[in-house]
């Protein structure tokens, strides 16, 4: 009996000291195999006294279950130390840079637009489009400018010496949508426009968004209700506005909107305009062949190089078309 | 325009400060845009008179001079002013006087004399622009008296910017009448009333083109006298209002000009020729203006003749030679109207704007000559005496204009604004505007003043109402209406993600102008269908660009300048082909240079090639979904690297071209490294079928892999053709995993490595089903493209 404890506490003490799976494993076959010390042991039995035998079988296979367990207790804790020791010589500089592209960026004009877009869609405004190359009928004769009337002055317009002309403002899609269909329409129309003029603050071209909107019952109110939702979204805050008497030929009555501004913490607040809108004069209405006494409505326009220099902290205007990188990437 | 607000509340009983004032005109739609005082800011400045001056002992170009400021003493004042002499009266900054925020009088010794104050010139004072020397003050000034109460200084100073169908507000009285109305204030004109005749001198007057100028009234004044001046209160209200004064004579017609609107023009009588004649112009006429310019004339311009021919040009400027001088000492006044029409753009055209055209194009008054010529008249008598004649007025009645009765119905004010206005105030609103109210009972008729020529239809009248009332008293309606589904389309990929998927791949995107440098385009061999500009603005931006590419390399280039090594850039926009008509193509292009990916430790980078750009190509059209793939064409393009450039096609129609530009193209624009490019139609880019799901397969797939050594000028896609010809149906998939060629290969060969990949849903594919497939692919390589199976 004592030679099963003397090995039990042997073999406890070997595993105990082993320090790797091979060695754990020929402990294992030195004691447990099928010629090991303790099945050595099992097979002595067949020689005893039937006695003797029970109390001895019983103690080898306490000793035979102990040095089991002991075994799997030690194989599980050495393979947690051997991954453990894998993962800690797997161990990364996790602040060292990533691997791959680095992602360009839209133009801050771009971002301003969709921006917009983005409101008005909600709105329930369709998107509409037209040509870049206009004539003088859908830029200024439909839109109710008298022919050398000084407002036209107010458009530097590039020409192409055959009648045709780069469109000043994109509310010759107006004309477009109301001559193609019927009332009511409500659309916008985004788009680049042109003028002759380039200094500080004008490039000779630039990107406006148009609205227009034809039903029955469409009043200033409505405008006015729709442009502050407008930049109260657009700039994301509570803005005041203000709107002034202003003269287009394409509307009757005209407007501009500012809207109450502080440059920043310390500057004075003021106002700034924004954009320009209107009822839609009856006589373009008329030429689009849409009865001015059954349907009234609104349009307005507003320069998206503004809106972007507004939201986005852009101070020089020419700067959207000089395409410096370093300008460019601090946008997404 | 820009008026004093002295002047204005003479035309006005308006009890508002300057500032009041002008928040009102800007929300009644007259935009003040500088609003300034009359003069600087000083104290104590007072009206003197120098007694006597005498050389200062020790300093050339300083005077010593004993002056008398109404007090018990005579002061002695040093001073430097080239005008200073013993007689004139000037302004006088008194010991402890102060100018501008930070300078004080002291007294002060200049070169050993002492100086108890100082003589001031006008621009000491804020009043103009003028330090030649002291400003004179007239003789009869009082001694003593407070120069900012003399000149009455406590004045300001409003510039509007006016729209330009407020021609009417191109005056004091226009203003007065607007501030009226929108500061509920009583009109308060100024009388004229006709000046009699001393004498019954006339001079004809003859209309030839009536429909330019249907009136013309002029006035003889004789004997003027030559050496009188203009008084001060006159001078300082042009001055306040930014005009010089400059002879009785012109002064006066400039005050009518700013108080009614009505340019005038005074003629030396004695330099014009028997008659005044109205006519355009012939060709080959010529006049030299009053600015000594020499113009020339034809039949578009209106011009004033006398018997010899022309003496001013109708609105715009009068000729040097009937010009009123020093001397002049009869005049002819001259008070037309002319059609806006016939004045529009002349100016412009002789490279001047005056303010006479600046009104005239606008529109005068039509009915305002009469009372303008007899204003000027009794300005004229008052200041420099003289004899007027009587008034000579030529008419061509038919063609003068006239305002019409518009009506305007509650109804519909309320319509369009969107609010209610009691009927009171509307009328109260249109007559203090001058307008002639009727009320029927059901809506008004209104008759606008003939200075309102802008009033022509209802919705005029619905501005002036609401304008005055004030836009910031319309409520704002909340957003309403049906709501429309939006029109979202899955047929269309959307601009967004397409710009989004460039983003990813690295790209900025950038906007150049729509105008680009002909020669650029040369240089790209993209100037056919050039649309050229007329009247650009400089001879780098002189045609419609047919291609994005110019704008882009030249913001390559400007970046690669600016020490940037890796450089990609997107644009979307037009490109403008004109052939029978225009064509506006909305395309997507891109450039890029550098190297294959931002500088990193762990990659083993590499200057960027073909095959990067192709895929970020090919990224793009894959949003197009399975309809159809885009496929690269050995492209001959001539404005890029023979070896490297590939048209793009799409269901057999040419929709881009991509690959590396030519080496003399980046010469051109002074780039140095290689440039990678593309350019694609965006209407087929973002066509696409709305996706449609097949049934994928539960088994798994096959894949073989063969190398075929094939001879160099087989391209890929011709063995890819191959392939899927002869593999069969269960073909899912074709991957070439290696290109090699070199020296193990024979001369002339290649060699390609390529897995084939099938599939098949309703079984497990087995050996007898994907073998025969292989060989047949490989028999087929073989007797088309003449490969040959590697080991």
């Amino acid at each position: 009996m004592n030679a099963i404890t003397e090995l039990q506490s042997r073999a406890l003490a070997d595993i105990e000291a082993s320090d790797s799976l091979q060695r754990l494993d020929e402990l294992r076959v030195r004691y447990l195999g099928k010629k090991g010390e303790v099945t050595a042991q099992l097979k002595s039995l067949g020689s005893m006294e039937p006695e003797q035998r029970k109390a001895f079988g019983q103690a080898v296979n306490a000793t035979r279950d102990a040095l089991n367990q002991a075994i799997v207790a030690r194989r599980k804790l050495l393979e947690s130390q051997a991954l453990e020791a894998r993962l800690m010589a797997e161990k990364v500089d996790v602040t060292l840079p990533g691997r791959g592209e680095t992602r360009g960026g839209l133009h801050p004009v771009t971002m301003a637009m969709e921006r917009a877009i983005g409101i008005f869609t909600k709105l329930g405004f369709d998107v509409a489009t037209g040509p870049e190359v206009e004539d003088d009928h859908y830029n200024f004769e439909s839109l109710n400018f008298p022919p050398h009337h000084p407002a036209r002055a107010m458009h530097d317009t590039f020409y192409f010496g055959d009648g045709r002309l780069l469109r000043t403002h994109t509310s010759p899609v107006q004309i477009r949508v109301m001559e193609k269909g019927e009332p009511p329409f409500r659309i916008i129309a985004p788009g680049k426009v042109y003028r002759s003029d380039s200094d500080q603050t004008h490039t000779p071209m630039f990107h406006q968004v148009e609205g227009l909107l034809v039903g029955r019952n469409v009043s200033m109110a409505d405008l006015k209700g729709v442009l502050h939702a407008f930049v109260n979204a657009f700039f994301e805050r509570s803005l005041a506005t203000r709107f002034r008497p202003s003269y287009f030929p394409f509307t009757e009555p005209s407007a501009e909107m500012d809207i109450g501004w502080q440059k920043d913490e310390n500057a004075e607040p003021g106002w700034l305009e924004i954009l320009g809108c209107g009822m839609v004069h009856p006589n373009v209405l008329r030429a689009c062949n849409v009865d001015p006494e059954e349907f009234t409505g609104y349009a307005f326009g507003m320069g998206v190089e503004r809106l972007a220099m507004l939201r986005y902290g852009v101070t020089d205007l020419r700067q959207f078309f000089e395409n410096d990188l370093e300008f460019l990437r601090q946008f997404h | 325009m820009q008026f004093n607000v002295e002047w204005l509340k003479k035309w006005v009983a308006v009890d508002l400060s300057a500032e009041e004032i002008a928040a009102r005109l800007t929300a009644a739609g007259l935009e003040v845009d500088d609003l300034r005082p009359v003069a600087g800011e000083f104290t104590d400045v007072v009206v003197a008179r120098i007694e006597a001056c005498e050389s200062h002992p020790d300093a050339d170009k300083l005077k010593v001079c004993t002056v008398d400021d109404g007090g018990d003493e005579m002061l002695r004042i040093v001073c430097g002013a080239p005008n200073a002499r013993p007689g004139i009266r000037v302004p006088l900054a008194r010991v402890g006087a102060k100018i501008g925020p930070d300078f004080k009088i002291k007294k002060a010794r200049l070169r050993g004399v002492e100086s108890f104050g100082m003589l001031c010139s006008a621009r000491e004072l804020g009043l103009s622009d003028d330090h030649s020397g002291l400003m004179e003050l007239p003789p009869n000034a009082p001694l003593g008296k407070a120069l900012r109460d003399y000149l009455g200084l406590d004045d300001a100073t409003i510039e509007v910017d006016l729209t330009p169908n407020r021609a009417d507000c191109l005056s004091v009285r226009g203003i007065a009448r607007d501030v009226s109305a929108s500061c509920e204030a009583e009109f308060t004109p100024v009388d004229i009333e006709p000046v009699p005749a001393k004498h019954d001198a006339r001079f004809p007057i003859r209309l030839d083109a009536p429909a330019d100028c249907p009136r013309y009234v002029g006035r003889i004044v004789r004997g003027i006298d030559s050496g009188a001046e203009t008084p001060l209160w006159l001078a300082e209200r042009l001055r306040r209002c930014g005009l010089r004064s400059i002879s009785p004579t012109v002064d006066v017609t400039n005050y009518v000009l700013l108080e009614l609107g009505q340019p005038m023009h005074a003629f030396d009588l004695d330099k014009l020729n028997d008659e005044i004649i109205v006519r355009r112009g012939r060709t080959g006429e010529k006049l030299v203006l009053l600015d000594e310019s020499e113009v020339e004339l034809d039949d578009e311009v209106l011009a004033i003749c006398d018997a010899d021919g022309p003496v001013a040009i109708a609105g715009i400027m009068g000729g040097l030679d009937s010009g009123v001088t020093g001397e002049t000492k009869d005049i002819l006044f001259e008070s037309a109207f002319f059609n806006p029409a016939t004045i529009m753009g002349k100016a412009r055209k002789y490279g001047m704007h005056t303010d006479s055209s600046h009104r005239f194009e606008r529109g005068v008054d039509p009915a305002g000559q009469e009372a303008a010529i007899e204003r000027a008249t009794a300005l004229l008598v008052e200041i420099a005496g003289g004899e007027p004649g009587p008034l000579l007025v030529a008419e061509e009645a038919d063609y003068v204009p006239a305002n019409r009765a518009v009506r305007l119905r509650p109804g519909r004010l309320q319509a369009v604004i969107g609010c209610e206005i009691n009927n009171e105030t509307v009328e109260g609103i249109l007559r203090r505007l001058g307008m002639q109210v009727d009320w029927d009972g059901e809506q008004w008729t209104v008759m606008a003043p003939s200075a309102r020529f802008d009033i022509e239809i209802e919705e005029d009248l619905i501005e002036e109402v609401a304008r005055i009332y004030g836009y910031n008293r319309i409520p704002e309606a909340p957003v309403a209406g049906e709501l429309a589904p939006g029109t979202t389309r899955s047929h269309r990929v959307s601009l967004s993600r397409v710009r989004e998927s460039l983003c990813a791949a690295g790209y900025q995107e950038a906007i150049n102008y729509s105008f680009v440098d002909e020669r650029q385009l040369e240089a790209v061999s993209h100037a056919d269908h050039v649309l050229p500009l007329a009247n650009p603005l400089s001879s780098d931006m002189d045609v419609m660009r047919t291609t994005l590419l110019p704008g882009l390399l030249t913001s390559l280039a400007r970046n690669v300048r600016r020490q940037q090594s890796r450089v990609r850039l997107f644009e979307s926009g037009v490109a403008f082909l004109q052939g029978d008509t225009m064509n506006e193509v909305e395309r997507i292009a891109g450039v890029a240079t550098g190297e294959a990916f931002p500088e990193q430790w762990a990659i083993n980078n590499r200057e960027i090639d073909f095959f990067d750009i192709k895929g970020d190509i090919e990224r793009l059209y894959s949003m197009k979904g399975s309809s159809s793939s885009p496929v690269f064409v050995p492209g001959e393009l001539p404005w890029m690297h023979p070896g490297a450039n590939a048209v793009v096609e799409l269901d057999g129609k040419r929709v881009g071209w991509c690959g590396a530009v030519h080496p003399s193209v980046l010469k051109a624009f002074d780039i140095k490294k290689a440039v990678f490019a593309f350019e694609i139609d965006l209407d087929p880019l973002l066509e696409r079928d709305v996706p449609f799901a097949k049934e994928i397969s539960r088994f798994p797939s096959v894949r073989r892999d063969i190398a075929v050594l094939l001879p160099n000028d087989v391209t890929f896609m011709n063995v890819e053709n191959c392939i899927r010809e002869a593999a069969g149906p269960y073909l899912e998939r074709v991957v070439v995993f290696d290109v090699y060629a070199g020296e193990k290969l024979k001369d002339g060969y290649k060699s390609l490595a390529i897995g084939l990949i099938f599939n098949n849903v309703s079984s497990t594919l087995r050996d007898e089903d994907v073998d025969p497939a292989i060989q047949g692919v490989v028999s087929t390589l073989e007797s088309h493209l003449g490969a040959q199976l590697r080991g």
